[in-house]
């Protein structure tokens, strides 16, 4: 039909340009309003929903007017400063990071045990599956009267129940960790000259890093709610309690600030875990290599 | 007996002059359902010095010979040796760079990466660190040196580890189609690199490429291979400048070649139906 759509058509006119060097085109940016950078901050928002929620219970509680079933936020403040002031706080806190610490550190040494079998040798794989299978679906609380019964009252028995809470949920992560080391990986290390034991530390372990981080993370996670859970239970022995044995001590006195005051403590300290220790172990290893977006 | 004794004597007289023997081997995959045979009977001498291409289309089991040859595989028939001793598994002496490009540690930077194997076989520190830098200016990261690896392209990743199996001084480098992920001049850049550095330290090289004229050009000899599973088809002799690239001669060997590759090809594809 028309010439203009045939291989005849006047040819597209052709073009070569000067390539300039990209001087001054990271400069294209205006400075942020001073609200729009506060807007930008996850930290502020999310520190006015705080505001308003104290604001919200403070109302609340006043209009209940029944201190015994539900504080005020300033009263329970007050209770938590005071309890912090009088040091009762900070030895309780102390009594139950410690448990909490031996516990995690023994449970992810059987763990890395467990796993580093697992990797090596058959039975291993299949101890470590059959049993995991077995014990992960079992929550660690349930065991505590059979601790009981067996260690007696006191720490013993609450160190059973962390380590069975931490061991099978880490010691999972970690072998799904290591089985999905690339084989290319593998046999870069193996090139190396690496064998054995160097070979798990030097490549498996920091390869299978974001697995094993997971790991850790689910491992505090399940501890903390546990040994919280156990210590409101049987509470004390020879003047050792814990947090979750503070909480239990004031609810007795109906002082319920003070219960309140120690809740707020289980969720501060299971927050600067998670956001603060855990968040800057992210960025300092898995995030910085790229295992993991930001 | 007669006979006996005078294949010993060539034997013997092969060992004195190949650092590395491939003799007879196949490999065998097994997979859950099939036994796929990688490389059949395949014998080959790698002398010092050499530049060995191993050549040949894809999937005819140029990567399973290297990865028998760095000693991640067993043979199901044949031998590897290396210096007269059998190969037992991978070692140091035999750095490789693989096709893929997830060889690199994640968690290490650049310059780490490359000096981690000096460290691992117990070179001084100091020393690893002047190996290391030499290493990567060669392939020109210079710049790079502090990245991690998944700051890094491609191409960029495999010069990382070329840097990082040189570093090492191996006796023999094996090096699995380093150059494919990268542009026709970068990849002309490295040939040429690979050259001079052969010059200047005359290491021993496997070099494993599915290229006609790559081949030619890396190689001082040239091993080609049958398609799948692969055999070895011929031994050829290749020696160009890097100028001579395009030249009648160079021309020549590239269509003997072709012609070996491709009529096989057309050979095995009217064969099958047959069988
Ligand atoms: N892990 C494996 N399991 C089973 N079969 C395999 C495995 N790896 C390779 N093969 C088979 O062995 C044969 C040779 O594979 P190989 O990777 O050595 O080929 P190649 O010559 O390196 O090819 P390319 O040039 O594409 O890299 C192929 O037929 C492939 O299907
Ligand atoms: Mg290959």
């Amino acid at each position: 039909m028309s010439e203009t759509n045939t291989m005849f058509a006047s040819p597209r006119p052709e073009f070569e340009h000067k390539v300039t060097a990209p001087v001054g085109l990271g400069d294209v940016a205006k400075p942020l309003s001073f609200a729009e950078k506060l807007g930008a901050n996850p930290a502020f928002r999310r520190g006015v929903i705080l505001v308003v929620l104290a604001l919200t219970w403070e109302l609340y509680a006043r209009w209940l007017a029944s201190p015994l079933t539900f504080p005020t936020f300033l009263e329970t403040l007050q209770a938590l400063l005071d309890g912090i002031a009088s040091g009762i706080i900070p030895q309780r806190l102390a009594v139950t990071l410690e448990t909490l610490v031996v516990g995690y550190a023994i449970g992810l040494t059987i763990a890395a045990l467990f796993t580093t079998a697992a990797v090596t040798t058959r039975i291993g794989t299949d101890l470590l599956s059959t049993f995991t299978a077995m014990f992960n679906p079992l929550p660690a609380i349930a065991l505590l009267p059979l601790a009981l019964l067996w260690f007696g009252l006191g720490r013993p028995s609450l160190i059973f129940v962390i380590v069975h809470s931490v061991l099978w949920a880490v010691a999972l992560n970690m072998h799904s960790g290591f089985l999905s080391v690339s084989e290319t990986l593998r046999m870069a290390g193996r090139t190396f000259g690496l064998r054995g034991m160097s070979f798990v530390f030097k490549i498996l372990v920091p390869a299978a890093f974001p697995a094993i981080l997971a790991g850790l993370k689910i491992g505090w996670a399940f501890a903390w709610r546990t040994l919280i859970a156990a210590e409101l239970v049987f509470g004390v022995s020879s003047g050792q309690g814990g947090l979750g044995w503070f909480i239990f001590e004031n609810r007795n006195t109906l002082d319920t600030a003070s219960v309140f005051a120690g809740l707020l403590t289980v969720m501060a300290v299971g927050l600067v875990v998670e956001g603060v220790i855990f968040r800057s172990l992210e960025a300092h290893t898995i995030r910085r290599w790229g295992m993991q977006s930001a | 007996m007669n006979h006996a004794q005078s294949a010993n004597k060539a034997a013997a007289a092969r060992l004195e002059t190949a650092l590395m023997s491939v003799d007879g081997v196949t490999l065998q995959y097994k997979t859950p359902n099939h036994l796929v045979t990688a490389t059949y009977r395949v014998s080959l001498d790698i002398h010092k010095t050499d530049r060995l291409v191993l050549l040949g289309p894809s999937g005819c089991g140029k990567s399973t010979l290297l990865k028998a040859i760095a000693g991640f595989l067993t043979p199901v028939e044949g031998t590897i040796t290396v210096k007269g001793k059998p190969v037992t598994g991978p070692g140091p002496d035999r750095m490789m760079v693989f096709q893929e490009f997830d060889q690199l540690l994640p968690w290490k930077t650049v310059n780490a990466n490359v000096m981690f194997p000096m460290l691992v076989n117990g070179v001084p520190h100091e020393e690893a660190r002047a190996r290391a830098s030499d290493a990567i200016t060669m392939v020109n990261l210079a710049k790079f040196a502090d990245a991690y690896p998944h700051m890094l392209s491609g191409g960029m990743k495999q010069r990382v580890a070329i840097a990082r199996a040189m570093a090492m001084k191996p006796d023999v480098l094996l090096m699995d189609e380093p150059y494919a992920a990268l542009d026709a001049l970068t990849r002309r850049k490295m040939q040429d690199e690979l050259l001079q550095l052969w010059q200047d330290v005359r290491f021993t090289l496997v070099f494993v490429t599915h290229s006609i004229e790559e081949a030619i050009v890396v190689g001082s000899r040239i091993v080609v291979l049958s398609p799948h599973p692969g055999q070895v088809r011929a031994e050829l002799n290749s020696g160009f400048a890097q100028n001579d690239r395009g030249g009648p001669a160079f021309q020549q060997l590239t269509t003997r070649i072709s012609h070996m590759l491709f009529d096989d090809e057309a050979t095995s594809q009217a064969t099958e139906p047959a069988r």
